[in-house]
């Protein structure tokens, strides 16, 4: 039972700054200059669902850790099942038109199993790896928090869904690094996707390729799996342009776009130079909370989700921005906080996790906003209008809490 | 998993340095782009949601010497439409044509302006009429990117009368905006097409004022005032003229539909340009606002070409009122005087080679070189240009300048046909093809003499003056003048006796006006395949001249008729010149 005197009060308040702060910029994103009702009505249901959000959030965090990994099971099957179902009757949205994400019944969107999805991966992984007895000295040990998060991130793939994907691969790595796996093993097991970006420069690749060899020759895994690593090292080097041409256009012109946004400055480039238009005319100070012209003029793209964070810039300046990015951050750190705090290898993992899932999307979607990432259009905790991110984030901040009231007593001990 | 509280506590420390790593990154990113890259980005920003949309500015008034107008502006209004692409303004137009009529020329056009300059409003209508300005006023929201605007448009209420002396206005087009005379020029602005319109085109040129408009992504105007301060259009000064309104349409009148030529008068003393005008004319107001290509179609294929402006571009025979070049070339070599005889009499003809006629049957018998003028006998002029001899003749003739144009500040003015030695004449015959016998054509203004009237007119402004020919100007400037005539004070003063004599009892003794003293020589000008051309030129008061009148009329039969028509040209413009004087002296 959740005590009173025990809310992780700091925790608490900053998720609900940022859900504040988020629905402010809904709000604005539905000011603009040409009236479109649609967007302007937004903010009230984004209101509204929050409110169905924390209390959602009130309800779980009255479950107790236990019961919680208990539900682990159910929830990933169904998140699994969910997943499949989507594939045959999912639709799109968003910037990601192409894709099927959504779980459509009856021509109505009802929400997104991906979100549900990276949850029930966080608890199950937390799962497994709490129950690994043996410390973890070869990749073949790997193998079953590896299928944990495989099966789910290639049903997403499938959708496909890049953004969703790259966050279940980081929020993977992030637990295998909590729960004590070796910086050289993780290196290892990131090995065939590092080859597969870096073979589009021979030179890099040869240079990447000869440091993995020397990293295999000094951990000294097993014979067979050392070679099998080099040997698929080399396949994806060579795979690249192969694997490159399987890609959809769209999916090729995100990363082209990334490269270069001037190389489609109208088509997939247009979204993320009128985003860098509109945060670098913010300047300092901004425009003034609802008044960026950039938004109004609907110049910016996708304003109320995927580029929200660009309305920060634009309106509130750079004060605005840092003033967001030191939530995040005091949230994560918090979140890092209760994960060392916490009572039992389990809950640990999975404040971890649930923190690195929301790092991954704030990374991402932000560093999206200023080219500094491809275009993957996954959302921004807290502030990208959308019910199923909102729901799953309060759950996430309500386990959270259960997890710190749950957690070891004395903060100072460990130093945070 | 090893949980150990000080193995997790140092994942902690890693984890925590990587989100402060990771974090400051991007405030430094966000401090790079928001901050040092800040002036950058606004500055695209602002180009993203301004429009510039030019403010139409009005031309120069035209004014005459009186100060009556010549060309002014009238209010009108332009439709325009701002488009982010070719292919939204392609779609705009089709949903404009359901509603009021846009023919698909009108739309390819307006996507042609669209090319030329994709960033300002593509105009639709240069002049749109108040029925279709009201029915997209009151669907303005259905069209974003709409721009009705009051846009001046150049009117001429004098319209035929002055065509051959204004020209018109239309749009750039995209030769002239390659020309470096245009530089600066945008497509769709307006520009003069011919006559001073063209000439003084730097002076009157509008210029154009601009307002920004705030539109969105979709080019659509959210706002349309204080986005920034607007900068008005200037109004350029007004252009004054030695053209007399009056007299414009005074031969206007007298031309009418029906007649072919044209009128010059001039300032003898200032070469100041009193009118010109070409008949048949046209209503150039019709030109203004884009005219109907069928307009235009009509004009180029009419028989009587009124394109053609006659009173500049138009070579004529000028038949006798040459004889004066000749005269003057005569006297000026010594080798006659006013009261010299020839030695063979007019008996109708003279015989050189073969029967060359005189004009009069009846002969003028035995004549002085004054006679000669006032009845303007050819027999006395064949004998005359054969004692010059051929090479001076066209040398001479070249010193006069009737092989140049006149200089006048208007375009397209077209250039005498005089030949300066006797090589054309071998080019034209072959070298033994020909013979002294041209001389005498010449001497009479026929063969291979064309003029203009202008050329013929400054060529008298000599005459009616101290010998010195002035240079026609339209607009005012200092005088310029050059001595052409190389006689004694006493020949000139005996060859304006002459050309007075023509109107009191010489060619033109109908054309007298009571209480007018007027100079001037006839000219009937034999045109293979058609009636004669009737010529007068001349001047008036003979005693002070103040107007020079050239006319032609094509097929006008016998220059008596010309002299007519000038004779009440220039009391016209002397009687109003008097009457203004009264009222000043009052």
């Amino acid at each position: 039972m959740l005590r009173r005197q025990s809310i992780d009060v700091p925790l608490l308040l900053t998720a609900l700054l940022l859900s504040l702060f988020g629905l402010a910029m809904v709000f604005s994103a539905g000011q603009n200059d040409s009236p479109d009702p649609g967007l302007e009505m937004l903010w009230r249901r984004q209101f509204l669902l929050l409110g169905v959000a924390m209390s959602a959030g009130w309800v779980v965090s009255r479950a107790s850790v236990r019961l919680i990994e208990w539900s682990a099971w159910p929830l990933y099957l169904l998140s699994i099942v969910l997943l499949l179902a989507v594939l045959v009757f999912g639709s799109g949205g968003g910037t990601a038109r192409s894709m099927s994400g959504w779980l459509t019944v009856a021509g109505r969107r009802i929400g997104q199993p991906s979100e549900l999805a990276k949850l029930a991966t966080t608890l199950m992984l937390a799962r497994v790896l709490a129950g690994q007895r043996d410390s973890i000295r070869s990749l073949l040990d790997l193998w079953k928090p590896l299928a944990v998060v495989g099966v789910p991130w290639v049903l997403v793939m499938l959708q496909p869904d890049l953004g969703t994907g790259m966050v279940f691969i980081g929020i993977c790595f992030a637990m295998l690094f909590w729960a004590g796996v070796p910086w050289q093993l993780l290196l290892m097991l990131a090995s065939p996707g590092i080859s597969l970006i870096l073979a589009f420069s021979t030179g890099v690749w040869g240079a990447w390729f000869l440091i993995l060899v020397a990293l295999v020759l000094w951990y000294r895994p097993y014979l067979a799996e050392g070679a099998v690593l080099i040997v698929v090292n080399l396949v994806m080097g060579v795979a690249a342009p192969i694997l490159w041409d399987k890609l959809k256009p769209y999916q090729q012109r995100r990363f082209l776009v990334f490269i270069d946004p001037a190389y489609d400055a109208q088509g997939a480039g247009y979204n993320v130079i009128q985003s860098k238009v509109a945060i670098g005319s913010g300047g300092l100070f901004g425009k003034g909370f609802t008044l960026g012209t950039q938004k109004r003029g609907s110049f910016l793209p996708e304003r109320q989700t995927d580029f929200i964070f660009a309305i920060v810039g634009e309106e509130l300046g750079f004060l605005g921005v840092v003033v967001a990015l030191a939530l995040f951050l005091a949230l994560f750190l918090r979140s890092t906080r209760v994960a060392a705090r916490a009572a039992d290898a389990f809950p640990s993992l999975v404040a971890f996790g649930l923190m690195s899932a929301w790092l991954v999307h704030v990374i991402v979607n932000i560093g999206m906003t200023l080219n500094l990432m491809p275009v993957t259009g996954i959302p921004l905790p807290f502030f990208s209008y959308g019910g199923s991110f909102l729901l799953v984030s309060w759950l996430a901040v309500a386990v959270l809490l259960r997890i710190s009231s749950e957690g070891r007593g004395q903060p100072d001990a460990i130093g945070l | 998993m090893s949980y150990h509280p000080h193995s997790v506590l140092k994942r902690a420390r890693v984890a925590r340095v990587f989100l402060l790593l990771a974090f400051g990154a991007l405030g430094g990113a966000f401090f790079r782009t928001q901050v040092l890259q800040n002036a950058e980005f606004v500055l695209v920003s602002e180009t993203n949601r301004l429009r510039e949309v030019p403010l139409p500015g009005a031309r120069g008034i035209i004014y005459d010497r009186n100060g009556q107008i010549i060309a002014e502006n009238l209010p009108g209004y332009s439709v325009s439409i701002l488009s982010p692409t070719a292919d939204s303004l392609r779609s705009a137009l089709q949903s404009l044509s359901k509603i009021i009529a846009v023919d698909s020329a009108q739309q390819a056009l307006a996507l042609r302006r669209y090319r030329a300059a994709p960033t300002r409003p593509a105009v639709i209508f240069n002049d749109a009429s108040f029925q279709v300005v009201s029915v997209l006023e009151e669907r303005r929201a259905e069209f974003p990117g709409l721009i009705i605007q009051s846009t001046p448009k150049r009117f001429y209420p004098d319209g035929p009368a002055v065509a051959a002396l204004v020209g018109y206005t239309g749009e750039i087009s995209e030769a002239q905006l390659a020309q470096p005379r245009y530089e600066g020029y945008k497509a769709g602005q307006q520009v003069g097409k011919g006559g001073l319109e063209l000439q003084y085109e730097e002076r009157l040129r509008a210029r154009e004022g601009q307002r920004f408009v705030e539109v969105d992504a979709r080019n659509r105007v959210v706002r349309d005032n204080g986005v920034r301060p607007e900068v008005p259009p200037q109004a350029p000064q007004p252009l004054r003229t030695n053209i007399d309104l009056e007299l414009q349409r005074f031969a206007h009148e007298y031309f009418g539909d029906s007649l072919r030529g044209a009128v010059v008068a001039l300032d003898p003393k200032t070469g100041g340009v009193l009118a010109l005008y070409s008949a048949p004319s046209y209503d150039i107001n019709k030109f203004i606002g884009g005219a109907p290509f069928s307009f235009y179609e009509a004009l180029r294929t009419d028989p009587h070409r009124p394109l053609v402006n006659r009173a500049l571009a138009g070579t004529y025979a000028p038949a006798s009122t040459w004889k004066l070049a000749t005269a003057v070339l005569g006297l000026e070599r010594g080798l006659v005087t006013m009261d010299t005889r020839m030695p063979t009499p007019c008996t109708g003809g003279y015989y050189y080679g073969r029967v060359f006629k005189c004009w009069d049957k009846k002969g003028h018998g035995d004549i002085t070189l004054a006679q000669a003028i006032a009845k303007s006998c050819d027999v006395y002029f064949y004998q005359l240009g054969l004692r010059i001899g051929l090479t001076n003749l066209l040398a001479g003739g070249v010193k006069l300048g009737f092989n140049r144009k006149t200089g006048v500040d208007l375009p397209f003015e077209g250039t005498p046909v005089w030949f300066a030695d006797t090589k054309y004449f071998d080019r034209k015959y072959g070298a033994r093809g020909w013979n002294k016998s041209v001389v005498l054509s010449l001497s009479i203004g026929q063969a291979d003499n064309a003029q203009t009237p202008i050329s013929m007119a400054k060529f008298y402004t000599a005459l009616a003056t101290d010998g010195y020919a002035a240079t026609p100007h339209v607009v005012d400037r200092p005088a310029e003048r050059t001595r052409i005539l190389n006689v004694t004070p006493e020949q000139l003063a005996g060859i304006k006796l002459a050309l007075s004599d023509v109107l009191t009892r010489g060619t033109a003794a109908g054309a007298q006006i009571q209480g007018l003293t007027i100079a001037g020589k006839t000219g009937t000008a034999q045109v293979n395949g058609q009636e004669d051309n009737a010529w007068f030129v001349g001047y008036a008061p003979a005693d002070d001249p103040k107007i020079v009148v050239a006319i032609i009329i094509e097929e006008g039969l016998h220059g008596s008729t010309a002299a007519k028509v000038a004779t009440k040209l220039m009391e016209k413009f002397l009687k109003a010149k008097l009457t203004l004087n009264v009222v000043t002296n009052d």
